[in-house]
């Protein structure tokens, strides 16, 4: 060490600048409450991260600078030009995969830890066991992040891949395995061999655990690793006795934990059904026994007619979903929204919370396409505000409209809440076609009679009517 | 008793954190839940610092090194793209340069 004697070395001074490095994590998290204060907060959180690091680097011996210099460099090579050239629609694999590669450090750390200590000897039970909390979490962490990524990226099939009824049984076969082999070293077998099989149990889980799930049920999955990596993270930290290691990662557990339980209720699923592996599945079935009862007929309507019900409305509501971003609608959209509003047509959005892959995924589509904030309605707001509403405009979204949620109790779907766009006096619905939503039920909304449906790709056909729009 | 207190007092501090994020983080609007995720997710990051503490600890042979290197990799990744990308999506929340155009289509009467 170059400045042994130096106060930039003195743990008090570290631990005065890690209560700092998280204070200004949570007071950036709070610039995060409105859109005005955010980009500050987060600028404010990462200047809270410099500093943290600049503390660890404090203390370093100078022969240990080329790897980290190695591994930052690795690192920022790959970081930076992904996040400056993603594009907006391919958000959610992109928050599955730095949210994986988290998880990776969390558990490679523990098991150079492990391998550094000759498999925890001498070293205090509680770190031993925090260690192995970190290395079973960040391992599932890693794997399922990984996974979720290849579905959002469509390398690996959407749909869910899954061993059927015996999946929870497998599931939790692995998870034992997994917290038996913790024990075994946490009771003092120093075998790395256990620990790998410990890490390849939790590999093998988190596979099992995401690959049985659907993309649309992604919002919870990816809220739920985000919690995981956060809570791994936070255990390394009392592993390593590093206060800012344990704020910022239980901070990240709490935040992901409260997304999982949002996303959650808005899709009427419960966490322990979640997390045994037992979704996708089941209201897939249930609904192909209901589908084809329906005698009602489908109104088709033409871009040409749409154009014209929209013109001539006061109020419209625009509810986004999964099949806007596929198209890559956003921005068409946004012209609909210009060409109606120059007609004095108030236009607003309404935006299920589990619309999309992710938590608030159609916001930032939206956002980007420069929808003004105060249009972008939340569920609980615009509700209410379908009866005065004169055409709700739903584009790609299917589930979260179905009034069968709130209308048949033997529904799949029953109890979830919905964006009740059938209160208001017509709908217009662009679809690709009339094949039922990722939950495999059929919507009652197509078969009412004020509801047309526009068959046709949203990108498309939002900018037909556009066009049509200008030639009113 | 002694001995167990940094135990203790790591995890009174977890327990506080857990509460403090709970609180700040129920305030934020399902609007920027995307920007919270990819922000958290920076966040979480940190675990940057355990793999600098343990990459400077004596006697690490060189698989250790290798698996720190990557440790230390991943959370740069973490880091670096995390914040950059909510950057990316905040500004796009905040941007509001075209009040003009709003104001046209307002519907009262002062715009085209």
């Amino acid at each position: 060490m170059i400045l042994a004697s130096s106060f930039l070395q003195d743990q008090s001074f570290l631990d005065v600048l890690y209560i700092i490095a998280f204070s200004l994590f949570i007071q950036g998290l709070r610039g995060l409450s409105g859109p005005t204060t955010a980009v500050r907060g987060n600028r404010i959180a990462a200047v809270g991260m410099v500093i943290a690091i600049i503390a660890t680097l404090l203390n370093q011996d100078e022969g240990n600078l080329g790897l980290i210099v190695l591994g930052v460099a690795l690192g920022t090579a790959v970081g930076v030009p992904a996040a400056r050239q993603v594009k907006m629609t391919a958000m959610p694999q992109m928050v599955a995969l730095f949210n994986g590669v988290g998880g990776g450090a969390v558990f490679l750390i523990s098991w150079s830890e492990f391998r550094l200590t000759d498999g925890f000897t001498g070293v205090a039970t509680y770190i031993t066991v925090f260690s192995l909390f970190a290395a079973i979490v960040g391992s599932v962490s890693f794997w399922g992040s990984n996974i979720a990524f290849g579905k959002l990226q469509e390398i690996i099939p959407g749909r869910p891949i899954s061993l059927g009824a015996a999946q929870q049984i497998v599931n939790l076969v692995l998870l034992i395995l997994a917290v038996a082999a913790g024990v075994d070293i946490a009771a003092g077998n120093h075998s790395e061999a256990i620990f790998v099989g410990l890490l390849i149990c939790s590999a093998l889980l988190g596979n099992a655990v995401v690959l049985p799930i659907g993309g649309a049920d992604m919002p919870v999955v990816i809220s739920m690793l985000n919690a995981f990596t956060g809570l791994s993270a936070a255990a390394t930290g009392i592993a390593l006795n590093n206060t800012a290691l344990i704020v910022a990662g239980m901070i990240v557990g709490a935040s992901g934990s409260i997304l999982t339980n949002l996303m959650a209720v808005a899709m009427n699923r419960s966490i322990p059904a979640i997390v045994a592996g037992g979704f996708g599945g089941g209201g897939a079935i249930a609904g192909a026994e209901g589908a084809g009862e329906h005698a009602g007929t489908v109104r088709s309507t033409s871009a040409a007619d749409a154009a014209i019900q929209l013109a001539y409305a006061s109020r419209v509501v625009i509810v986004p979903g999964y099949g806007m971003a596929v198209a890559q609608a956003q921005h068409a959209v946004r012209e609909l929204t210009k060409e109606l509003e120059k007609r004095g047509v108030e236009v607003s959005y309404a935006i299920h919370p589990v619309a999309g892959r992710m938590p608030g995924h159609m916001n930032v589509l939206l956002a980007e396409a420069d929808v003004p904030y105060d249009q972008l309605k939340e569920m609980d707001d615009a509700n209410p505000e379908f009866q005065r509403t004169d055409v709700s405009l739903v584009i790609g979204a299917n589930d979260v409209t179905n009034p069968a949620a709130k209308n048949t109790p033997s529904s799949p779907i029953y109890g979830m809440p919905i964006l009740e766009v059938n209160d208001s006096q017509s709908v217009i619905v662009i679809k690709r076609s009339m094949n039922p939503g990722f939950a495999g039920i059929e919507n009652e909304l197509y078969y009412d009679p004020k509801t047309a449906m526009l068959f046709g790709d949203a990108k498309s056909a939002v900018s037909e009517i556009t066009a049509e729009l200008g030639e009113i | 008793m002694i001995l167990a207190s940094t135990l203790t007092t790591n995890l009174a501090i977890l327990v506080l954190a857990g509460f403090i994020g709970f609180v700040v983080i129920s305030k934020v609007p399902n609007t920027l839940h995307t920007p919270l995720m990819s922000g958290t997710n920076a966040i979480h990051g940190i675990v940057l610092l355990g793999g600098l503490l343990v990459v400077g600890a004596a006697g690490n042979d060189t698989f250790n090194k290798v698996i720190l290197v990557i440790a230390i990799a991943f959370g740069t990744i973490n880091i670096v793209g995390g914040f950059l990308v909510t950057d990316r999506m905040l500004e796009m929340f905040k941007s509001k340069p075209k009040p003009p155009k709003d104001a046209d289509g307002d519907g009262d009467g002062s715009g085209a």
